[in-house]
């Protein structure tokens, strides 16, 4: 794309629920990224990585959605969202909905699977980013499963909210338990999610937490969604806001002036 | 609860509501976790042993029917008898004749999630004989008329004063006066009655965790005993197993025991580990007269050929169940069947069959738990997914669902038509949540905001917004 040999193209996959609920986080990914020092396009032609579908069985429908990803991201550098599970939907699923007999894929979706990163991952691991931020907070993070199990995220997350400064980490009580929101699940199995929700904010409330941070925009929607009819006053954010300095403006589902 | 994997979604709103069902899951959340990472924490080799029990059981189970004939040769050469079964039924004729052989009339059976497939007590209580379960949780559901809800812990639905009335209304006849509320004196009324069970039994029945194609021995963990008594006092042994359970040899068990009991109690290994070789020798003291392993297939040499064969790794140690949100939440009577949870959702569909049980594989939120705790490295989300894409190819996923999915799939390979949708779908999430920044009740999806807000959008599309600010720079 757009990039000269000095400087590397990063297509943001900002991903439904970002693009639909949460743009600061969009917003907030982007500027750490270009601020680290890279040429960042959104491409208008993204739209789903297919995981509501796949989850669901509908595999032909899946391939359809993938291959319109592949071809909006084939060009870039690297490949960022910010999100676990969709991050994960690349770089796990994509290889074995293609893949032929022996097992292999083509090139154009190995390149694609190779240079897709999760946001945390990318900062820490590529973008080497330097962290400006302050938010003088007692926080928690929530583990979320694709991303810590299908992709092993765990430490990127918590060393990059160490270099915020006035910010303190407080660990959860089975902080990589599921919350219960799990995509189409949520929808088919309400009262179960629900069940398994409040089981999350109670252990996040018992950290003493004042803000709850995440990767996944999911897990946050489900999570401050739950708090947020318990009357909670915890602040749920994606990281990507409070690491991009962005952390005072009205979190998920709270009012805006 | 009409107990049928079909009504999955009935039973799992009522276990939801079930304050009892409730207040147990809620009492023995977390203890199964924690003392398993625990253990695990505690034993290096852990994962070099995962590893090993992975290419056991594969190379096991590429070589099955071998490894079958050569136990069942053992077997004989010690004087007992194998019985192979395709079907429950089988199954259940050939115990009912090696019962009636014996003139038994009073059975010791110990756990055995096999007899559960057979749905062994019922079968023997209609042809007359007497049944008592020797596991203390099988011998409460057992008063309480109930199936087990959990592979290892079969009460575990049970409040303990549900027990101590379950102990009050059926031990009088035993002279019991007074309640028993405590553990102890709970697990000392249970011991008193079922002694004189197994005295008197004629046959003992027990399941098997292991079966060793070198000696032809079975293995059995337990931490109560019974399994002991149950297999030497009677004059028949009955062992019941499938026959995916057979392993090499003792030098293979040894990787097992280590695993197994780590992963299901968090205990370095079970309280008693009993290995049953065959029928009372000449020079032996005491021992069964009669040793009989009766091996179920029922759906497993069908599952070995298919794309599900690595689910027949299973040691049965219920780990995947312990660490599911979905089970820790409902049970596992809400399952409608006897293998609950995680393993239950493959399990189930595999041996019932798909169309009796299509919201099994779907009721999973896919969180991967389960298979990084499985001892035997089960791809049990990978499986699942397997599952739901034969439920969606045979139209078996709920109408609902599937024009949802049909809509999305139609505007998302439309990137203009999903710009605008987003845009205009982000403007209405956020004039409906303008005031309070959330939205408490949501068209479509009533479920969610029944216990949740729904956090209002905060734009009209990321996307396009990023494009139309940055281009216009």
């Amino acid at each position: 794309m757009r990039s000269n040999s000095d400087t590397k193209s990063v297509g943001l996959f900002a991903t439904c629920l970002v693009d639909l609920i949460r743009p600061e986080v969009g917003f907030a990914a982007a500027k750490l990224i270009e601020d680290s020092g890279f040429h960042l396009d959104v491409p208008l032609a993204q739209t789903c990585c297919g995981q509501p579908l796949y989850n669901s069985g509908d595999l032909k429908r899946t391939r359809n959605l993938a291959r319109n990803l592949i071809d909006t991201f084939a060009e870039y550098d690297y490949v960022v969202a910010p999100s676990g599970s969709c991050a994960a939907m690349i770089k796990i699923h994509y290889p074995r909905l293609f893949a032929d007999e022996s097992g292999q894929i083509n090139q154009k979706l190995r390149k694609l699977v190779d240079r897709t990163y999760e946001l945390t991952e990318f900062l820490t691991n590529i973008a080497k980013v330097e962290v400006r931020a302050q938010y003088p907070e007692m926080c928690t993070y929530h583990d979320s499963c694709s991303g810590f199990r299908e992709l092993g995220i765990q430490q990127s997350p918590r060393a990059l909210l160490n270099k915020v400064q006035g910010l303190t980490l407080t660990e959860c009580n089975e902080a990589s338990a599921c919350c219960g929101f799990g995509g189409t699940f949520c929808v088919k199995y309400p009262q179960i999610s629900a069940q398994i929700a409040t089981e999350k904010a109670h252990n996040i409330k018992l950290t003493g937490a004042t803000t709850l941070l995440g990767g996944d925009l999911g897990c946050l929607l489900n999570i401050a969604g739950t708090l947020s009819r318990q009357g909670s006053e915890i602040r749920v954010l994606h990281v990507a806001e409070v690491l991009a300095g962005c952390g005072d403006k009205p979190a998920i589902g709270q009012p805006r002036n | 609860m009409d107990a049928a994997p079909t009504n999955f979604k009935s039973n799992a709103r009522a276990a939801l509501l079930d304050e009892k069902l409730q207040g147990a899951l809620k009492k023995s959340r977390g203890g199964f976790v924690d003392k398993r990472q625990q253990a695990v924490d505690d034993f290096a080799q852990f994962e070099t042993l995962r590893d090993r029990a992975v290419d056991i059981k594969n190379h096991v189970l590429a070589d099955l029917d071998r490894y079958l004939e050569q136990f069942e040769s053992q077997v004989a050469k010690v004087g007992g008898q194998v019985h192979f079964a395709s079907t429950p039924q089988q199954g259940v004729e050939t115990i009912i004749d090696i019962c009636k052989q014996s003139g038994a009339q009073r059975i010791a059976k110990g756990k055995s999630m096999i007899g559960e497939e057979m749905d062994l007590n019922d079968a023997l209580e209609k042809e007359g004989m007497e049944v008592i379960e020797t596991d203390l949780g099988e011998y409460i559901i057992q008063l309480a008329g109930e199936k087990p809800s959990h592979i290892i812990a079969p009460a575990i639905h049970k409040t303990r004063a549900e027990i101590t009335e379950l102990f009050h209304e059926n031990h009088q006849k035993y002279g019991l006066t007074e309640k028993v509320e405590q553990v102890a004196t709970i697990v000392n009324e249970a011991r008193t009655v079922l002694r004189e069970h197994f005295v008197n039994a004629d046959v003992g029945i027990t399941g098997a965790n292991f079966l060793l194609a070198d000696s032809g021995a079975s293995v059995l963990v337990t931490n109560e005993g019974n399994g002991d008594l149950t297999s030497t006092l009677p004059r028949v042994h009955i062992v019941t197993a499938s026959i995916e359970k057979v392993i090499p040899s003792h030098k293979d068990l040894t990787v097992f025991l280590r695993l197994l009991a780590r992963s299901a109690t968090g205990q370095e290994i079970s309280s008693y580990t009993s290995i049953y070789s065959g029928p009372a020798q000449a020079d032996d003291m005491d021992g069964p007269e009669e040793y009989h392993v009766v091996l179920l297939d029922n759906g497993r040499s069908k599952m070995l050929q298919s794309e599900f064969w690595e689910m027949l790794r299973c040691i049965r140690c219920g780990a995947c169940m312990n660490h599911c949100p979905v089970y820790q939440s409902i049970g596992g009577h809400a399952y409608g069947w006897i293998y609950p949870g995680p393993m239950g959702s493959v399990w189930t569909p595999l041996l019932l069959g798909v169309q009796n049980a299509a919201n099994l594989p779907n009721a999973c939120t896919l969180n991967g738990r389960c298979e990084s705790v499985c001892p035997v490295k089960i791809p049990l989300p990978k499986l699942l997914r397997k599952l739901r894409n034969q439920i969606f190819e045979r139209g078996l996923l709920d109408r609902f669902s599937r024009i949802g999915l049909a809509i999305w799939a139609f505007v998302a390979s439309r990137p203009k038509l999903f710009r605008s949708t987003i845009s205009v779908s982000a403007w209405c999430l956020n004039r409906m949540g303008r005031r309070r920044g959330s939205i408490r009740r949501l068209p479509l999806a009533g479920g969610w905001a029944e216990a949740r807000d729904f956090p209002a959008a905060s734009g009209t599309g990321f996307v396009s917004s990023w494009n139309s600010s940055c281009r216009s720079d």
